[in-house]
């Protein structure tokens, strides 16, 4: 009893927070406010005339949607590199910034559903999906098990810090002997998270351009190079704009983490290369796509090797201790290497698997306007829930909501 | 119609009484001055009905109600319809005795909507679904369609085989397709696809163009078909997260439209481009629409979710040859079935070379190709 009046009174106490605050966050607010119901709009126009307002067809059937899915959930693993270091190492540099982290894994969780919905044919038949009253076709197709794995990680990472945070709301010492064991477990299941969303593409015999075995730690390496970049940009706004505190040393580790997984990336890309156009087979064709164009169809060039160089550029000055201290260099160095992942393993991974098709044709794929304001509505959505998120994750963690001093 | 449509440029009923109307103008109507002034009052009545269908044709929506020529009479009489028709919705959805009819609707409706999955119901859901579904259609259009929900029949394997020397590439078979199995005519869906392929280049899908519009047999070409293989072990099955694609007992690969949440993930694990995905919603002119249908085969279907060749479902099981075997003019096309020693696609798998695509990925097609 005394629980739920607690439980009320955070949520009245942090509506106040997050309805309350500077002209600048009001203006961030209503602009992505704005951004969203432009989205929404853009949906209900989905809704209404079919997918056929997408750039996708029978040709190539996966697009913008599901390439944002698969980055977002990169996105997502990534909290756990926060994670493990401050509860399982007991890293105390850290500790301020996890729950920044989980904030982010949260709403890139939310981001990757609202694409998954965006992308379906029947939204509202997805009740089909639900075992006891649908079908649940699990355990032999993989889409089944990441719905398992990603609503389990977004649990965990609602349950975490919500417990954290309650106990601070109350003016307690959160219990490691409760959260630690969720931690770890959070954080092999970041790690499942990754893999199965690869096994999802990596289990097709029809797609070769997916069908390799390196498919799923590279998209391990690069979630833990993109993610943590993401953080950084985020602590760094933070930073800035409140008077949360956080450390450069803790942004120096983070960027350590950045660093070795972008390095290790850059090692697989180049196998990736080695092997497609060494000795090219009729399977290399979608990398041939990719990366040089066939046929004269090039839609895909100038994105691709932007990708790359920026990929590069980073990951090379990142490696050079001396910059990568220069807190203005990390910070540019992030937003190339977020960028760089984001095409990568968005588009970049998801539209040539489509390209030949089966039989050889070539149809490129342009994401139609509709298409890309759904998208931006659904990444102003994330951002809307991330800022909410924050802003009582701050304000409990400065101290200044508490339950106690509400009776005050 | 669009001399752009594949399957109208070739041999169709309704082309050819269309291109008995239209002028050279490209009107469908006089006025152009082309038109013979003899034509008789008859020939006329003639020609202005089949023009206006010929419209009707290629509206859809509103425009095929509202768009059409008619007499002052014809025109009361519909448009008394529809108000009472109107009207009626505004009275029944309003009042709380609403009639019966709507009443039916709704009910069938929220039904529909929280059916189980085809592949789990029994003999006698089945049924009760299938009498639903004709019932709706007959609600909302006034005509009557018959469907079944027919199962596999004991010891029957469909197979199917191709002759590469046989065939053509007429795609007469594309168009029978289309037309026995109601699909999209707006999107141009169409299951199968002919590969024209270039001699003395082997089976090189790369080079071929499946998008053809000349004359064939185009000198120095030989035409290979493909559609659904119906694989004994189909991966697109197997990642459907919701199970609304199975493999039935005669081997027919096929698809609860009902129960599909229009994921596509079947779509990207197909090999063989034989999955098609309704894009927006599927359009058939009321005239055109194939009126004999089965649940998991050419029964309209909805916006958003997968169909595709179901070897003619509808046909196969009451022993017909499915509608492109039928229509090849060349014999190329043999369809039977497998489990029957005396079948004449067990003697072409026993006599011929035969061979299948893409046999290293394991999928084990039951579609074969052959040469004479």
């Amino acid at each position: 009893m005394r629980r739920l009046k607690v439980f009320k009174n955070l949520v009245i106490d942090s509506l106040d927070a997050i309805t309350k605050g500077s002209r600048k966050y009001h203006i961030w607010m209503a602009f992505l406010t704005f951004v969203m119901l432009a989205g929404m709009y853009c949906y209900s126009i989905q809704l209404k005339e079919g997918l056929s307002v997408t750039g996708m067809s029978d040709r190539v059937s996966w697009g913008l949607y599901i390439s944002n899915f698969t980055f977002l959930v990169g996105v997502a693993a990534a909290a756990v590199m926060l994670v493990m270091p401050t509860y399982v190492l007991k890293d105390i540099d850290f500790k301020r910034s996890v729950l920044m982290g989980e904030g982010l894994a949260v709403a890139a969780l939310i981001m990757c559903l609202a694409f998954v919905v965006a992308d379906m044919g029947g939204p509202s038949v997805l009740w089909h999906m639900i075992p006891g009253i649908g079908v649940f076709n699990f355990p032999n197709s993989m889409l089944t098990w990441d719905v398992i794995v990603l609503n389990g990680y977004l649990f965990l990472n609602l349950s975490i810090p919500f417990y954290i945070l309650f106990r601070r709301y109350q003016g307690k010492v959160p219990n490691p002997k409760i959260y630690v064991p969720g931690a770890i477990l959070s954080v092999l299941w970041a790690v499942a998270i990754h893999l199965v969303t690869a096994f999802l593409y990596q289990g097709l015999q029809a797609r070769p351009f997916w069908n390799n075995a390196l498919l799923g730690p590279r998209f391990l390496a690069s979630a833990f190079a993109a993610g943590p970049a993401l953080i950084i940009l985020v602590l760094a706004v933070i930073r800035s704009f409140t008077a949360f505190k956080i450390e450069d040393k803790t942004l120096n580790k983070i960027s350590m983490i950045v660093v070795v997984a972008a390095q290790i990336n850059i090692i697989m890309l180049i196998s990736e290369l080695f092997k497609e156009f060494y000795a090219p087979t009729h399977h290399s064709e979608s990398a041939y796509y990719l990366f040089f164009g066939l046929d004269g169809k090039t839609a895909l060039l100038p994105w691709i090797w932007t990708a790359i160089s920026m990929n590069v550029v980073a990951t090379v000055i990142l490696t050079i201790g001396k910059l990568r201290r220069n807190l203005k260099v990390l910070y540019f160095c992030c937003a190339l290497l977020f960028v760089a992942i984001w095409i990568e393993k968005g588009f970049g991974l998801i539209v040539p698997g489509f390209i030949p098709g089966p039989y050889g044709k070539i149809v490129e794929y342009l994401p139609t306007g509709i298409e890309v304001g759904v998208t931006i509505g659904i990444w102003a959505m994330g951002a809307f829930i991330f800022t909410i998120l924050a802003k009582t994750a701050i304000g409990i963690e400065l101290g200044t909501l508490r339950y106690k001093s509400r009776k005050d | 119609m669009s001399e752009k449509k594949k399957w109208y440029s070739l041999d169709l009923g309704l082309n050819r009484k269309k291109s008995d109307t239209t002028c050279g103008c490209g009107k469908t109507e006089g006025g152009c001055g082309s038109h013979k002034p003899e034509m008789t009052d008859d020939a006329f009545l003639e020609a202005a009905v089949n023009a206006s269908i010929g419209e009707e044709v290629r509206k859809d929506g509103f425009e095929q109600v509202f768009d059409v020529k008619m007499d002052r009479r014809s025109a009361f009489k519909k448009l008394t319809a529809s108000l009472l028709i109107g009207a009626g919705a505004v009275s029944t959805s309003c009042s709380v005795i609403s009639g019966d009819d709507s009443k039916e609707k709704a009910q069938i409706d929220w039904e529909e909507q929280f059916k189980g999955n085809y592949k789990l119901m029994n003999d006698d859901e089945k049924k009760a679904t299938v009498d639903r579904l004709m019932r709706s259609y007959e609600l909302r259009t006034g005509k009557n369609i018959s469907m079944t929900a027919e199962n596999a029949a004991d010891d029957v394997l469909f197979g199917y085989a191709f002759n590469i020397s046989k065939c053509q590439g007429y795609m007469d078979c594309v168009n029978a397709c289309v037309e026995e199995n109601n699909q999209d005519r707006d999107s141009q869906m169409q299951y199968i696809r002919i590969h024209e392929m270039k001699d003395g280049k082997g089976f090189n899908f790369n080079e071929a163009d499946d998008n053809y519009y000349h004359e064939v047999p185009a000198e120095g070409h030989f035409y290979m078909g493909t559609q659904c293989f119906h694989c004994d072990n189909p991966p697109c099955v197997e990642v459907c997260p919701v199970s609304a694609t199975w493999r039935e007992d005669d081997g027919l690969v096929v698809i609860d439209y009902d129960w599909c949440v229009g994921c596509r993930y079947c779509m990207a694990a197909c090999p063989y481009d034989g999955r098609r995905f309704n894009w927006s919603k599927p359009e058939v002119p009321e005239a055109e629409i194939n009126k004999n249908q089965h649940y998991l085969g050419n029964r309209m279907r909805k916006k958003g979710v997968m169909e595709k060749c179901t070897f003619c479902v509808q046909r196969s099981r009451k022993g017909q040859n499915p509608a492109c075997v039928e229509a090849c003019p060349t014999g190329a096309r043999i369809f039977g079935n497998l489990l029957d020693p005396k079948s004449t696609i067990r003697w072409v798998l026993e006599n011929k070379k035969v061979f299948r695509l893409k046999e290293d990925l394991g999928t084990e097609p039951k579609f074969w190709y052959f040469m004479d």
